[in-house]
């Protein structure tokens, strides 16, 4: 392992001869401050291609006039609400109405400490990694509906309620669809779910015991869509039915952790995706180009891909009923989870 | 593993302190210029009308068990698809009796129409009378 390496993983090093408990806390706040950043770069580059992505597919320009084509649009946006003056309704639960946007963000970036971004590299390398994610990330329900209750706004209340159901229900079958993996691999630990994926792109675990991790595959990223509220699954913040659904009554810098969460989420699922079906931060082509800089190309593009089709689905496809919604979950996703899992049960005992 | 776990708590802190802090910085650039408008309850222009605390529809508190009855399903599957590869064909029967039974519950959900959003045909309970035909409270009094 090259210097730099061994640099990044716990445990394994001092900082200049400090104690090693202290040196490991200054690791870990280190990892935190990164996440921290990447997650607001992640944002303000998630926003930006939204924006160009939907402009070109409806035929249009986009923002062009911040920066060349527009680049910093959203870096001006974030300066904005910076800016704004913070308003928390006179009739809101106060204490709630603040807890909500330090929820959302704080379990979405402390989802980032387990995932692996290429060999070795891994802030947390916990043995229940893929569990824990979906645990974590069902901090997000409850500071939607934290947000949705304290606005004391009935706009808030229904977007909050509808979030908390559409978000439940699609827990099931993604973790069907994540239970599926695991069988195959025996391990929830990431790192040992992408070990089990060495070799070409064909040994991916979307391509094991087909048909049925492809189905669990497929299970999964519409349940992810739907537990990220996008569209066609953004119900929540319908704006022509329920203004701005749950944050209806945040502004300023609240009002923006809920997207910087929601954009951050986008690229913890597309990771975890990638990560859980397409072999992680390992080549597609076998050991040709897997060498450790290569691999977090290999992350970032798979990632990025996921990223864009989210993005295509949601400039192409009209948003569903709540009626709809419901019947997506539970009798067609759930039921083909199910089948997944016994099939690929059935396969492996044979 | 501690260790691990620790680093985790270190996010979830760092988390907090970063949402923290920008809230602050947002504090000491923004411009304030408070009112009591401002700080009414939106309603589309209108003055809100009542509480907003009222109760919502039961479909959710449904769904919600639906929910926690699969989720505790999943928290007892997760170890057993975790070893599923040393235990074999034994494991898997076993598993599949249980699984089995929840499908059961499923479909019982299913048929029962509580997956439905809209319910297109209530049957109507045969013991609560029409309200047309209830006594009203001063009737019931009386004729106490």
């Amino acid at each position: 392992m090259p210097a730099f390496i061994s640099f990044l993983t716990i445990t394994e090093f001092t900082i200049f001869g400090l104690p090693e408990d202290i040196s490991n806390l200054i690791f870990m706040v280190l990892g935190a401050a990164i996440f921290c950043g990447v997650s607001a770069v992640m944002a303000l580059l998630g926003v930006y291609l939204e924006r160009k992505i939907s402009a070109k597919m409806q035929d249009r320009l986009g923002p062009m006039e911040v920066g060349s084509h527009g680049i910093l649009q959203t870096l001006a946006d974030a300066v904005k609400l910076l800016l704004k003056e913070d308003i928390v309704p006179a009739a809101a639960d106060k204490t709630l109405h603040f807890i909500a946007p330090v929820m959302i963000f704080a379990a979405t970036l402390a989802a980032f400490a387990v995932l692996q971004f290429s060999e070795g590299i891994v802030f947390s390398d916990l043995n229940v990694g893929i569990f824990y994610i979906i645990a974590i990330s069902s901090f997000v329900v409850i500071a939607i509906i934290l947000a949705g209750w304290s606005s004391n706004n009935k706009w808030s209340l229904l977007g909050g309620m509808r979030a908390a159901a559409q978000i439940v229900s699609f827990e099931i079958p993604a973790s069907l669809a994540v239970m599926v993996v695991v069988m195959s691999v025996g391990s929830l630990n990431l790192g040992d779910i992408i070990d089990a994926q060495e070799g070409s792109m064909f040994s991916w675990m979307i391509f094991r015991f087909f048909p049925f991790n492809f189905i669990a595959f497929i299970v999964f990223f519409v349940a992810s869509l739907a537990e990220l509220n996008r569209a066609p699954f953004d119900m929540p913040e319908a704006e022509s039915e329920i203004v701005a659904g749950f944050a209806t009554e945040y502004s300023g810098f609240k009002w923006s952790c809920f997207f910087l969460a929601e954009y951050a989420n986008m690229f913890l699922v597309s990771v975890v995706i990638t990560t859980l079906f397409l072999g992680g931060w390992r080549s597609p082509f076998g050991d040709f180009l897997n060498s450790q800089p290569f691999q977090l190309f290999w992350l970032l593009s798979k990632a990025f891909v996921i990223i864009f089709i989210q993005m295509w689905l949601r400039w192409t496809l009209p948003r569903v009923r709540v009626d709809q919604l419901m019947y997506t979950s539970w009798k067609v996703l759930t039921p083909f989870a199910f089948v997944a899992m016994i099939g690929v049960g059935l396969l492996m005992i044979l | 593993m501690l260790l691990n776990f620790a680093t985790v708590l270190v996010f979830l802190v760092a988390g907090a302190f970063f949402v923290g802090m920008n809230l602050v910085i947002s504090r000491l650039l923004q411009t304030r210029n408070p009112h009591p408008v401002k700080l009414t309850t939106y309603e589309c222009g209108e003055i809100a009308e009542g509480h907003s605390w009222v109760q919502f529809n039961i479909r959710f508190y449904v769904i919600a068990l639906i929910f926690l009855i699969f989720e505790v399903e999943i928290v007892f599957l997760f170890p057993w698809a975790t070893i599923f590869k040393e235990l074999g064909a034994f494991a898997f029967v076993e598993m599949m009796i249980f699984v089995f039974i929840l499908l059961v519950g499923l479909a019982y959900v299913w048929g029962k129409g509580d997956l439905e959003w809209e319910k297109p045909n209530i049957v109507p309970d045969a013991r609560v009378k029409p309200v047309s035909e209830q006594k009203t409270n001063k009737e019931q009094i009386a004729a106490v």
